[in-house]
C-alpha cells in the first residue's frame, strides 16, 4: 500500500467516486468505512433508497458473483455482509420512514435436527443485502415453527436449509404438511444446504433449489418478479 | 507399542475404511432430524448391525456412530450432558464387534464438526473448540476407540482444535476435511493447503484427506491435489457414493456398487492409503470395493480425464491449485491499508 492511498478520505470524494470506493470496502468488508460512507452520502442528499440500491445492493452482487464463481468463500463474504449490515443498521428506519419499495419477504430456517446454519445466514444476508426483509427462524426448527412464521409474518418465500443427510429430507415433511394444510401455493419455497441437488429439490415439491447464496438471491428476485407479473394478469 | 493403525498402515498397501453411518442408519429406520447417537444407548442392536455391515464387507476399519456426539450438536437433542456417556457407549459397541471379527479391524472414534463458526467470524474460540473435542476424545477412549478420526471439517482452525484435543487424551488422530466448494472446503481451504497446514501439525494424524463433499470424481481430484502438493503421510479417500436422489420417503445415491469399485481402485492409484466411502455407501458396495483392491492390480496415477470418464464429470471447472488457480477478480478502485 502505497502512502496515497492509504490517506484516501472518503468525503474529499465526489459521489461517484464514493459509491466506487465503498463497493471496494464492501468487498473487503471494511464495516467502519461502509458506515461513514452511508453517512456521507446522506448528508449529500441521497435518498435512503439510493444508497441502498446503487452503493449497498450493488455492492453485495459483486460479492455473491464472486463467492458463485468461486472467487470469494465463506469467510469473505461473512465479512462483507457484516460491513452491509453497518450500513443496512444506518439506513433500516430511515427506509421504513421514507416509505421505500420492498423487495419482497422471506422467512428461513435450518431444519429439525440440524444446527448448522452458515449457509442460511450467508443466505438471509445476501438476501437483505438485496433488499429483501428477512425473518429468521435460526435452527433446529420443526414443521410447527415454519407454520407459525408463516402465518405470522406472511412472507413471500419460505426458504429452507439442511447440511445432513440425516436432516435433509425433513424438507418434505415440511413442504407435505404445508400441501395438507392447503399453504402450499401461497408461498415460493426454496432449499439449500451442502448435501442437496436440484433433482432432490423437485423430488421433494420445492419451488427452487439454490446451489449458493447468490443463486438464492438471484431466484428469489425471479419467483417475485413472476408472482407481480401473475398478480397483474389476474 | 504402537497403536493399531500405525501397524497396519505399515504393513499394507491399502486399507479398507466403512462406508456411510447417517444414511444406512436411516435403512435402519432413524427418523430425519433425530440424533443417532443416542441410539448407542437406547438402541444399541441397531447399531451392533450398523457396524457388523462393513465389517462382514471386508473393511479393516469402521467409524463409530459418534460424528454429531459433541456437546455443541448434542445440545440441539438436549443431550449435552450425555457426551461422555453416549461416545463411550458407541465406541464400546465399536470394540465388541471388532473384537469377535476374527481378523484386525480397528475401530476409530468419529468425531464431526461443531457445527458453529470458529472466532474471529463466528463466536467459537479456539479454546471452546478444544473443550469441546476433549471431552468427545476423553469418551471415545474410555470406550476402547483405537484411533480418533476428525472427519468433514471445513475451517483449519477447528481441525487445529481436534488436533489438540486428541493430543490431551492421549490418543492417535486422523482426521479429514470436507472439500464441497469449487474443489475447497466451504471455508476456502484447497486441497494444497491442507497438506500445508497437516505439515505443520505436531503431533501430526496418523493419515489424513477429504471425506464426503460432493461426489467421487471431486474427492479424488482432490487426493490427487494432496499427493501433487507433497504429502508426507498416508492419504483418506472417503467419497459419497454418487449424488444423493430422493426415492419413495428415502435418500438414495445413485452410485453403483460398480462405480464404487472403480473408485476404489482409481483411488489408490490416485496414491490414497486409507479408502472408503462416506454417505450413500452401504455394505454391497464395500464389497465391490475390497474385491476391486484385491483382484486389481495397483495402475498407474489417472488424470483427470480418466477419472471423469469412469465416474462423472467434476462440479468445477478448477479447484484452486496448480497453475490454473480458477478465476480472480480484477479490482476497479483503490486498495486502502
Amino acid at each position: 500500500m502505497s502512502d496515497e492511498e492509504e490517506d484516501l478520505i472518503l468525503s474529499e470524494l465526489n459521489d461517484e467516486e464514493l459509491v466506487e470506493q465503498m463497493m471496494d470496502d464492501l468487498y473487503d468488508g471494511m464495516k467502519p468505512e461502509i458506515e461513514e460512507g452511508v453517512n456521507i452520502l446522506l448528508e449529500r442528499g441521497w435518498a435512503p433508497y439510493r444508497i441502498l440500491t446503487e452503493a449497498l445492493v450493488a455492492g453485495m452482487t459483486i460479492v455473491g458473483n464472486d463467492f458463485r464463481d468461486g472467487i470469494l468463500f465463506v469467510p469473505e463474504v461473512l465479512l462483507s455482509a457484516n460491513a452491509m449490515k453497518g450500513g443496512m443498521a444506518i439506513l433500516k428506519p430511515l427506509l421504513a420512514e421514507t416509505g421505500a419499495p420492498r423487495m419482497g419477504k422471506m422467512v428461513i430456517g435450518t431444519v429439525k435436527g440440524d444446527i448448522h446454519d452458515i449457509g442460511k445466514n450467508l443466505v438471509a444476508m445476501m438476501m437483505e443485502g438485496a433488499g429483501f426483509e428477512v425473518v429468521d427462524l435460526g435452527i433446529n426448527n420443526p414443521v410447527e415453527n415454519y407454520l407459525e412464521a408463516l402465518e405470522q409474518e406472511q412472507p413471500d418465500i419460505l426458504g429452507m436449509s439442511a447440511l445432513l443427510t440425516t436432516t435433509m429430507p425433513y424438507m418434505k415433511v415440511v413442504i407435505d404438511t404445508m400441501v395438507e394444510k392447503g399453504l402450499r401455493d401461497d408461498y415460493v419455497v426454496l432449499v439449500g444446504g451442502a448435501p442437496l441437488n436440484e433433482e432432490f429439490g423437485k423430488a421433494i415439491g420445492a419451488d427452487g433449489y439454490c446451489r449458493d447464496a447468490a443463486v438464492a438471491v438471484e431466484m428469489a428476485k425471479d419467483f417475485i418478479k413472476r408472482r407481480h407479473n401473475q398478480m397483474t394478469a389476474s | 507399542m504402537a497403536d493399531a493403525l500405525s501397524t497396519m498402515l505399515a504393513e499394507r498397501d491399502w486399507i479398507l475404511a466403512d462406508g456411510a453411518t447417517g444414511t444406512n442408519l436411516f435403512n435402519m429406520g432413524l427418523s430425519s432430524g433425530d440424533s443417532p447417537e443416542l441410539w448407542n444407548v437406547d438402541a444399541p442392536e441397531k447399531i451392533r448391525a450398523l457396524y457388523s455391515g462393513p465389517v462382514e464387507a471386508g473393511s479393516d476399519l469402521f467409524l463409530t456412530n459418534t460424528f454429531g456426539g459433541n456437546a455443541a450438536r448434542l445440545k440441539l437433542h438436549d443431550a449435552q450432558s450425555r457426551v461422555r456417556e453416549l461416545n463411550r457407549a458407541g465406541a464400546e459397541l465399536g470394540r465388541e464387534i471388532a473384537d469377535k471379527a476374527g481378523r484386525t479391524v480397528i475401530v476409530a472414534g468419529s468425531m464431526g464438526p461443531t457445527g458453529e463458526v470458529m472466532a474471529p467470524l463466528g463466536a467459537l474460540t479456539y479454546d471452546d473448540a478444544v473443550e469441546i473435542f476433549h471431552e468427545q476424545a476423553e469418551g471415545l477412549k474410555d470406550g476402547g476407540a483405537d484411533v480418533l478420526w476428525v472427519e468433514t471439517i471445513s475451517a483449519p482452525e477447528e481441525y487445529r482444535a481436534a488436533a489438540e484435543a486428541a493430543a490431551r487424551a492421549g490418543m492417535p488422530w486422523c482426521g479429514t476435511m470436507s472439500f464441497d466448494t469449487a474443489g475447497r472446503t466451504m471455508m476456502g481451504t484447497t486441497s494444497a493447503e491442507m497438506v500445508k497446514l497437516v505439515g505443520k501439525m505436531d503431533p501430526g494424524p496418523l493419515a489424513f484427506g477429504a471425506n464426503c463433499g460432493v461426489g467421487a470424481s471431486d474427492l479424488l481430484r482432490t487426493v490427487l491435489g494432496f499427493t501433487e502438493a507433497g504429502a508426507d503421510r498416508p492419504v483418506i479417500a472417503k467419497g459419497n457414493a454418487g449424488i444423493p436422489k430422493y426415492v419413495e420417503g428415502h435418500i438414495h445415491y445413485d452410485g453403483t456398487p460398480e462405480v464404487m469399485a472403480d473408485y476404489a481402485e482409481l483411488a489408490r492409484n490416485c496414491g490414497a492409503q486409507i479408502i472408503g466411502g462416506c454417505c450413500g455407501t452401504t455394505p454391497e458396495h464395500l464389497s465391490a470395493m475390497r474385491a476391486a483392491l484385491e483382484t486389481r492390480p495397483k495402475g498407474a496415477r489417472p488424470g483427470l480425464d480418466e477419472i471423469a470418464a469412469k465416474l462423472g464429470g467434476f462440479s468445477s471447472a478448477s479447484d484452486g491449485t496448480g497453475d490454473d488457480a480458477g478465476p480472480k477478480r480484477e479490482r476497479r478502485g483503490r486498495r486502502r491499508g
